[in-house]
């Protein structure tokens, strides 16, 4: 019996699309642009087709598939593990709901918060941006876990109660498209920069190697701000954001559930990508919500499904899915 | 004509705990002039290139670029005048295609300050660029990734980083190490092409031979400190250099 060996090759239309474009139908365009305009169309459909409460875990879903994508930018792009989410969630939300208390108007009060808080972001994180890898992922999960202290204790911005009664968005066509549409905007900026643009380039450059980045006369630092406050104004839109979802802030905006699920997101969808994240939030939100029905034991099964992930499959799903669209398989004799 | 000198280093020093790696060293060099440094393993030679570009703090001493004090600057600051490395262990973003390679350094303020960063695309400067340094175009070896290319090319990557800052004076940190004969055969025109276009070098080298064909003094270190200054055969005459490199006539080598 000859033994047999799994060969891969590239399809055609990939290699003739990976440096030099050149193609020669309609098709394979289609074939380039197909993932994309898959991913869009059904985001912009899908909320037309669930019921209502599959509207608000869409919503929910859309503001993990944020964070994810801010914490991809940042490991994957920049070098900086950040698990700061839950901070810029508590600070996006906090302030919008200050600012939304005191009378400002749902519209302007989140692009305020959003901008705002991600200058005060940037600026907690200034200190620690010296320190890279696992060093760095800790001081920013200390500022969450300080911040909801810290409110808990000291009784400021509603204490344990929260900020209640604040405007909520006018249906939740608005919230969910809404949601969406920064979410396309964002993927679609986001990758653009760090593919095609040279400031993308010279985060790169950052993650790869720092001293090659001092040495081309580009200070470090000044770039490792602009990517942290690109990466926390994400963050800290998605905390405007639930505050008026919910009409609500309170400590649990804080909760490092913000933190921990980009981390999972990336196990599960892949690293190297902002793809990888958001496709990992667009399957463990909508998974753990449908888990509801088991009530604790929902945790157990989350666990489980993340175990698999990093034992048995760990390119992650969209390495996984890329490789079947890009190549093709079969068996050769050795 | 002192407005000549282009830098000045001023007894400088550096302690690793213990050891002084770079013990009070002191040296002027003019504007296209090429200074070699040379010394055993261990002597301080890369110690002093951190040292002047401010990769490193100094313990002591200054540093004066075209008569500015620059020994307290960022790096980032010392490139953005025109004082230029390489780095030893070559630098390359292994993930990023070479011409990418070359993008942060013409995307600095330095180089969009230039006549060739208003160019616009900055991919083709940098293909032209690498094409300068010996990276063959019709090849497409510009287009492969700095991680698999072998280490003559990462060798003129690191000095294409250097060019794409339109530097006025590059420390070249052991260019030859590692290179095959016929690699560092090709990389001496490049060397003196860097010379005639008016780049002022230090070049910090073990091959000798190479070095002096295109620098024409050089500095002896042992031990971080300055044993001998001068032209080739001043110092290969020189009893501390040879006693550093051998040591010493009445050492058993020669017995």
């Amino acid at each position: 019996m000859p033994e047999l060996r799994k060969e891969r090759l590239d399809r055609g239309v990939k290699v003739r699309s990976d440096s030099i474009y050149a193609l020669s139908s309609m098709k394979e365009i289609l074939y380039l642009l197909g993932p994309g305009l898959v991913l869009i169309l059904l985001l912009l459909v899908l909320p037309l087709v669930v019921s209502p409460y599959w509207q608000r875990v869409m919503a929910i879903t859309g503001v993990y598939a944020l964070l994810s994508i801010s914490f991809g930018f940042l490991a994957n792009y920049v070098g900086l593990v950040s698990l700061g989410g839950a901070f810029y969630v508590g600070v996006g939300g906090y302030l919008s709901g200050l600012l939304n208390a005191a009378g400002v108007p749902l519209i302007l009060s989140i692009p305020i918060a959003t901008l705002l808080g991600a200058v005060i972001c940037t600026l907690l994180l200034l200190p620690c941006l010296p320190l890279r890898g696992v060093y760095f992922a800790i001081i920013s999960f200390i500022y969450p876990l300080f911040a909801g202290r810290l409110i808990a204790a000291t009784g400021y911005f509603g204490g344990t109660d929260g900020i209640p009664g604040l405007d909520r968005f006018p249906s939740i066509w608005v919230a969910l498209y809404m949601a969406i549409f920064i979410l396309l905007i964002v993927l679609y900026g986001l990758s653009r920069m760090v593919n095609y643009e040279d400031v993308g380039l010279v985060f790169r450059g950052v993650k790869d190697n720092e001293l090659a980045i001092k040495a081309s006369a580009l200070n470090l630092t000044w770039y490792k701000v602009q990517a942290v406050f690109i990466s926390s104004a994400m963050g800290t839109f998605a905390g405007a954001y639930l505050a008026h979802l919910y009409g609500w802030v309170g400590m649990s905006l804080f909760a490092i559930d913000f933190s921990i699920l980009p981390v999972a997101a990336t196990v599960v969808g892949g690293s190297g990508t902002l793809y990888g994240p958001l496709l990992g939030a667009l399957i463990l939100v909508p998974a753990s919500e449908s888990m509801r029905a088991f009530g604790t034991l929902r945790i157990v099964f989350y666990a489980v499904l993340l175990v698999f992930f990093v034992v048995f499959w760990t390119e992650g799903i969209l390495d996984f899915l890329k490789r079947k669209y890009e190549q093709f398989e079969h068996w050769v004799r050795i | 004509m002192s407005d000549d000198i282009i830098l000045k280093v001023e007894n400088v020093s550096k302690s690793f705990g213990g050891v002084k790696a770079v013990d009070n060293i002191s040296f002027t060099l003019r504007r296209g002039e090429v200074l070699g440094i040379i010394g055993p393993n261990g002597s301080g030679k890369t110690t002093i290139i951190n040292l002047i570009t401010g990769f490193v703090e100094k313990d002591s001493g200054k540093v004066y670029y075209k008569g500015e004090d620059i020994s307290e600057w960022q790096p980032h600051k010392i490139a953005d005048v025109g004082l230029a490395r390489t780095f030893q262990a070559m630098r390359p973003y292994p993930t990023l295609p070479a011409y990418k390679n070359i993008i942060p350094p013409l995307y600095s303020p330095r180089a969009r300050r230039s006549a060739r960063g208003k160019l616009g695309d900055r991919s083709a400067v940098a293909i032209d660029l690498l094409e300068e340094v010996g990276f063959e175009r019709d090849a497409r070896v510009p287009y492969k990734l700095a991680g698999a290319l072998p280490l003559g090319y990462l060798k003129r990557l690191e000095l294409c980083r250097c060019l794409a800052l339109m530097p006025e004076m590059i420390i070249c940190d052991e260019v030859f190490s590692g290179l095959s004969m016929s690699e560092i055969v090709s990389m001496v025109p490049l060397m003196e092409k860097l010379q005639r276009d008016g780049i002022t070098l230090i070049m910090v080298e073990h091959r000798l031979r190479e070095l002096f064909k295109i620098a024409k003094k050089a500095i002896v270190l042992n031990f971080g400190e300055k044993i001998a200054e001068g032209s080739p055969d001043e110092i290969f005459n020189d009893p501390k250099v040879k006693e550093a490199y051998f040591g010493g006539e009445d050492s058993y080598v020669f017995k």
